[in-house]
């Protein structure tokens, strides 16, 4: 059955209708169940002893003294886990030429960042655990240490890996066209030196694993905040040498992952080996102080950069150079080149030209490693790409609505394959324009900036169009080997009294996947919402899948579910037109009744066919499948992503005598195709722009040339809080894909992915006036005097 | 040393309206206590530090930071948490409207935010939304971008204030 | 993390509170409103002290009159700070102040005499109590003495107390009639730390000028006091840029912490002026 969407008074009509969540209610009451609020008989808690050197080599572990803790139970060393959990290799085939080592649950012989885990203490509580990691004596020889990015290739550099020869972990160039020529000979060429800070995504639930061993049944149960939790599975199955199938992860509520929660952690795989060994459950719950040390890091960009135009403003070249460094180790199974490498795949993204290129340099060093982290590249991508397009306006003297108007693609000439070698299959940058320029007022805007710059008061209009990358294929990561599922399944039953139970191999982190789910299944099914129930979350009992990760779970998990749901109504209808003595295709299911598709008029509710099924069976005639159940799994085919797009626009004021930056509005127009529910769309965007707006006012991990962290607390790693944070107004343009019946994209990655370009633009646009220019995030009050001139040291 | 110092506290307070009696250790902060003896977890242990707010209580009629007090100190105290709230049905307009407004997207900062927003709203009148934001601003909330909270609390404040009827809330 | 403690005792009064710190064996610390102290246990930087209680001491909280001058109780909390009318009347500087400390929680809890204890030279207080030319009360075992807070705050969270002594109360002079009291500061957010900050308090006798976060401890700018008396704004900003010496850290450099400073008593004199807001 082919659902109307065009038709918002359709039977069923509940996707594209804002719903209540169901699991909101529990939340606002305290009736949460994140992974530490859990207490299991004889449980046992781990506190890691952490390299407080960049790169060390260990010489001895004297952990006596802590023995003596009361309450401590047991140690750990590396070597000792070794034993039962094989190291991984975090590479894929497809990025060609990337390497790490291998690594372990605990550091080895060698420690090679500060925080990575060296000795785990077991004990009856936290504190004591951390009363004994305490008194647990290291012995440390330094070595050598490489920090710096730029120079990490440098001959005199050491090598921190040895045996991988040297520090690049991997490199690629990307070129289309003829670049070089083209830059010699257009109008005007434009470059400029963008830097991104090194950020982390601080979940407020820190990461959080809590693993029992069963050693009668062979049985691990791990209840892990997680975005990913069978690949999960299938990661402590193969390390930890136990079938798949006796390895349980039960991700409950999860306190905020935004990509921090989808990698395979050291010490998580560190507390599951142990639980194994001492076959007792064993919680492991990262504090704050050193989640800022362990947790994945990211965005540690810098690119030179350069675009070449023609005197009407069209785009003809765009050449990126960008070095990223990604600490110790490439992080297992996603691997730390994937951002390195969407930077060449979205740079120029919204624009028709034709000579491209684009390099981009992953090195090691000895800090923690990087890895995906919301909206991974896009914010980079997004602010080189939009960063010089504003300059090159400036230099033409052109608008900056007006330069993206000439050069985006044309919402006519889809499919299309970009300079990128990135295929659209639909995208409207035009019409995302216009709403945005007409939700603005942009001549009104411009006309209070002009009239703000007569009293001296310095506002600026920033615009930043970008693309996101949602619904990956296996071509993200399957075909690099990675056992990371780019399909996912939703199984859909109905119970005797007409009630449905749908379980999904998507997850919730808390953007609303069991009420996108239940709205589908609603619809497919032809009952009520609040009549399905989601179970997301326990690979014991949901299909397998790849979670919530990349915009996924809408666009795969939702059409899966759409898909087992519309079998259910099959299956229900067939045993309904035995019942009735009816044709079929005459029947609908609306509001839980069986009704005649053409009057409407009701037939039987489902909990008289339930009840006929599953307990009177014999009253159906012989041969009738019964099956009130359904499983379908969802893969895309035709395109390895599917992209979508959108545009944002923030209007700051800038003192100029302290540098401080005051955020007055922010908008943002966004394409993500079939919206299931508009209302949590519209705060996935809102709070998608807010972390932008953190990475381009606030986040930046500090570290100093021993490879020190600096500013591990919330006191001193800046995150947005509400008093800074600007209203936002968020609009829409539809453009379903093709792919699936859905016609769902993903949108958790438009608000991140924008966020930082059009603060650069705006507080550029204040500043142009004044002949100064920023391109460093984040743009502190001081780098902003000092791009002004203001600052004599 | 001395055994005028105790490694061990007896406290006697009251939590959500009833007694509690309880041996703590020193150095135990209230939101342990809370969450691993009591069992009460609606409120989070986060930050540790107090920077993030997810631990915030009412103590003695205040917002408190759960993880900046010790157990220890806790002798004589009224302590409510959002377990306590909600069963009183004392904050439960505002919890319709964080649900109304979709103002929680994790919840893991939510039952501080609402002990915030709540110490607020007690002020009376309707605040503005600079006010609002200005108050909320030492809770952390890595998932909603704040602004469907500042609506939230608004629409309470004005439906208190007899402004809007109740369940009416800007969508 | 989870805090190491070593012990602790509830003070029933201030003299069994000075028995406790006596009894500690030079582990005692003296436990306010923990604001301060308990993040400090939570991360492991204090640890095994002996916690002398004295959050229950109601003879040291409160703010009363004393002919010209205010008394205000060491327990006084920031926010009974912020809504007492004598200090909103006499020492609007305080009021002012408490805007920016942190965040309500925080400031439900946190008390003036533990912040001034605590000398952090990024914190409000202390910086206001070298512009308002405060004076500490401290009981000790030998009796009660009394510091100037320019004496008092002596390096990075070092003051004059010594083991056995507890700071009890502060007194600051009433404003004048006319008197302007002025608080400007920059943080990166509401509630924090601020870059630099700095007190203003203009009197017929002269003016007063502090900073936080400029040092390794709050500081008077007494050459910029000097000139500002003279009438020479400009030269008190230059002198100003002069006389400290402010450390550089991930939030900002001392080149722009020195530059700010000065923009600051710009914004200061021309709000005493009633220029701006």
């Amino acid at each position: 059955m082919t659902i109307q969407f065009g038709n918002p008074d359709r039977p069923n009509s509940y996707i594209g209708k804002t719903v209540p969540r169901p699991n909101a209610g529990r939340l606002v009451e305290g009736r949460g169940k994140y992974v530490d609020d859990i207490t299991l008989p004889r449980m046992l808690h781990v506190a890691f002893v952490r390299s407080p050197f960049a790169h060390a080599k260990i010489l001895g572990i004297d952990a006596e003294e802590a023995k003596s803790v009361k309450g401590v139970l047991r140690i750990f060393t590396g070597a000792d886990l070794a034993e039962i959990c094989t190291p991984w290799v975090a590479v894929l085939e497809h990025l060609k030429g990337l390497k790490s080592p291998p690594e372990y649950p605990m550091a080895l012989d060698r420690a090679c960042w500060v925080g990575e885990p060296v000795v785990a203490v077991v004990a009856t509580s936290r504190s004591a655990a951390e009363d004994g990691a305490a008194l647990v004596e290291v012995d440390y020889d330094p070595l050598p240490i490489v920090t710096d990015m730029m120079s990490a290739l440098d001959a005199t550099t050491p090598v921190l890996h040895t045996e991988l020869g040297d520090n690049l972990a991997f490199q690629r160039l990307h070129e289309e066209g003829d670049v070089d020529s083209v830059f010699q000979t257009a109008h005007k060429v434009v470059s400029a030196h963008f830097k991104t800070g090194r950020h982390t995504g601080v979940t407020p639930e820190p990461r959080s694993i809590l693993v029992d061993w069963n050693p009668a049944e062979r049985q691990m149960t791990a209840y892990h905040a997680t975005q990913a939790p069978h690949m999960m599975q299938t990661a402590l199955a193969e390390h930890l040498d136990i079938p798949e199938s006796r390895v349980r992860v039960i991700c409950g509520d999860v306190g905020g992952s935004y990509g921090i929660k989808v990698h395979v952690y050291p010490d998580e795989v560190a507390t599951a080996a142990i639980a194994k060994i001492m076959a007792r459950p064993v919680k492991f719950i990262a504090d704050r102080l050193e989640s800022f040390t362990t947790d994945i890091h990211a965005r540690d960009h810098e690119i030179e950069a350069r675009i070449a135009v023609d005197a009407e403003g069209k785009i003809l070249a765009i050449d990126v150079d960008d070095w990223t460094a990604i600490g110790a180790y490439s992080v297992y199974p996603r691997t730390s080149a994937i951002e390195g490498n969407q930077v060449v795949n979205l740079c120029g993204g919204p624009y028709d030209f034709a000579n491209y290129r684009a390099k981009t340099t992953v090195v090691f060093q000895n800090k923690t490693p990087t890895c995906q982290y919301r909206a991974v590249g896009h914010p980079i991508a997004v602010t080189v790409t939009e960063g010089l397009v504003d300059m090159a306006a400036a230099a033409l003297g052109m608008d900056p609505v007006e330069i993206r108007r000439r050069n985006m693609y044309a919402d006519d000439v889809y499919p299309v394959t970009s300079p990128a070698k990135m295929r659209f299959e639909g995208l409207s940058h035009h019409q995302s324009m216009d709403k945005l320029v007409a939700l603005m007022d942009y001549d009104a805007l411009r006309a209070d900036q002009a009239e703000a710059r007569a009293r001296g008061v310095h506002r600026g209009i920033g615009i930043a169009s970008f693309i996101e990358l949602t619904n990956p294929s296996p071509f993200m990561y399957g075909i690099g080997g990675a056992r990371i599922s780019a399909q996912d399944g939703c199984t859909v039953r109905m119970d005797p009294d007409g009630s449905i139970v749908a379980l999904s191999g998507v997850t919730e982190q808390g953007q609303g996947t069991e009420a996108m789910l239940s709205q589908i299944v609603a619809e497919g099914v032809g009952v009520h919402p609040e009549n399905v129930r989601v179970i997301t979350g326990d690979t014991q009992v949901t299909p397998y899948g790849g979670g919530t990760w990349a915009s996924r779970g809408a666009g795969i998990g939702g059409e899966a579910a759409l898909r087992s749901a519309q079998a259910l109504r099959d299956s229900i209808l067939e045993v309904a037109a035995a019942m009735l003595q009816a044709d079929q295709a005459s029947l609908d299911i609306r509001d839980g009744q069986v009704v005649d598709t053409d009057t409407g008029a009701q037939r039987m509710p489902l909990e008289e066919l339930g009840r006929i099924v599953y307990f009177r069976g014999d009253t159906l005639p012989d041969g009738l499948p019964r099956e009130l159940v359904q499983t379908r799994h969802y893969i895309t085919s035709e395109y390895p992503f599917a992209f979508t797009n959108g545009v944002q626009a923030s209007y700051l004021e800038v003192d100029t005598e302290t540098g401080i930056v005051t955020l007055l509005k922010h908008w943002c127009v966004e394409d993500c195709g079939r919206i299931i529910n508009p209302q949590l769309v519209d705060e996935q965007i809102r709070g998608g722009i807010v972390q932008g707006l953190g990475g381009a006012l606030f986040e930046e991990i500090h570290y100093d040339s021993e490879g020190q962290l600096l500013n591990g607390s919330m006191a001193d790693y800046l995150v947005p809080m509400a008093g800074e944070m600007p209203d936002m107004i968020v609009g829409h343009v539809e453009t379903p894909t093709k792919e699936s019946a859905l016609g769902a994209k993903g949108a958790g990655e438009a608000g991140t992915a924008g966020a930082p370009a059009a603060v650069m633009n705006a507080i550029n646009d204040a500043l142009r006036p004044l002949g100064a220019q920023v391109t460093e995030m984040p743009f502190t009050p001081e780098r902003i005097l000092r791009a002004l001139g203001s600052i004599e040291d | 040393m001395t055994r005028i110092f105790a490694d061990q506290i007896d406290v006697e307070l009251t939590v959500n309206g009833e007694p509690v009696e309880a041996r703590v250790p020193v150095g135990q902060h209230v939101i342990d206590f809370l969450r691993q003896n009591l069992g009460l977890t609606g409120a989070h242990a986060s930050c540790e530090h107090g920077v993030c707010g997810a631990c915030t209580i009412r103590v003695d009629g205040s917002s408190v930071r759960g993880c900046l007090m010790l157990a220890a100190q806790l002798d004589g105290a009224d302590v409510w948490t959002i377990e306590g709230l909600s069963d009183s049905d004392s904050i439960r307009d505002l919890q319709e409207a964080f649900i109304a407004r979709n103002a929680l997207q994790c919840g893991f900062c939510t039952p501080g935010m609402l002990v915030a927003a709540e110490e607020l709203l007690a002020q009376g009148g309707v605040p503005e939304r600079t006010a609002i934001r200005e108050h909320l601003s030492g809770n952390y909330c890595r998932c909603t971008g704040y602004e469907a909270i500042v609506d939230a609390v608004e629409t309470v404040a004005r439906q208190r204030a007899g402004q809007v009827q109740s369940g009416k809330v800007r969508a | 993390m989870k805090a190491s403690a070593g012990g602790y005792a509830r003070a029933n009064d201030l003299s069994h509170a000075m028995e406790l710190l006596a009894s500690s064996d030079g582990s005692g610390r003296v436990l306010a409103g923990g604001q301060s102290l308990i993040a400090a246990m939570n991360m492991r930087l204090s640890t095994g002290d002996m916690l002398v209680d004295i959050s229950r001491l109601s003879e040291l909280s409160g703010v009363t009159e004393e002919a010209d001058t205010l008394r205000i109780g060491a327990l006084t909390k920031h926010v009974e700070i912020g809504a007492d009318p004598l200090i909103r009347a006499h020492a609007p500087l305080l009021a002012e102040a408490v805007t920016c400390i942190a965040h309500a929680a925080i400031r439900n809890r946190g008390t003036i005499g533990g912040a001034l204890a605590h000398a952090d030279p990024a914190a409000e207080f202390p910086a206001c109590m070298l512009a308002l030319d405060a004076i500490i009360h401290i009981q000790g075992s030998n009796g009660e003495r009394s510091v100037a807070a320019e004496d008092f705050f002596e390096d990075l969270f070092e003051t004059s107390l010594e083991e056995d002594e507890i700071l009890t109360a502060i007194t600051v002079p009433k404003a004048e009639a006319g008197e302007r009291q002025v608080l400007q500061e920059i943080a990166r957010r509401s509630g924090d730390y601020a870059l630099v900050g700095l007190c203003l308090v203009a009197r017929s006798t002269g003016h007063w000028v502090s900073l936080l976060s400029v040092g390794s401890t709050p500081v008077l700018a007494h050459n910029a006091m000097t000139l500002l008396d003279q009438g020479d704004v400009d030269g008190a900003v230059v002198a100003l840029r002069a006389e400290i010496d402010p450390p550089s850290d991930t939030q900002a450099s001392a080149g722009y912490r020195r530059h700010i400073a000065g923009i600051l008593l710009r914004r200061a004199v021309a709000q005493a002026k009633g220029e701006i807001a």
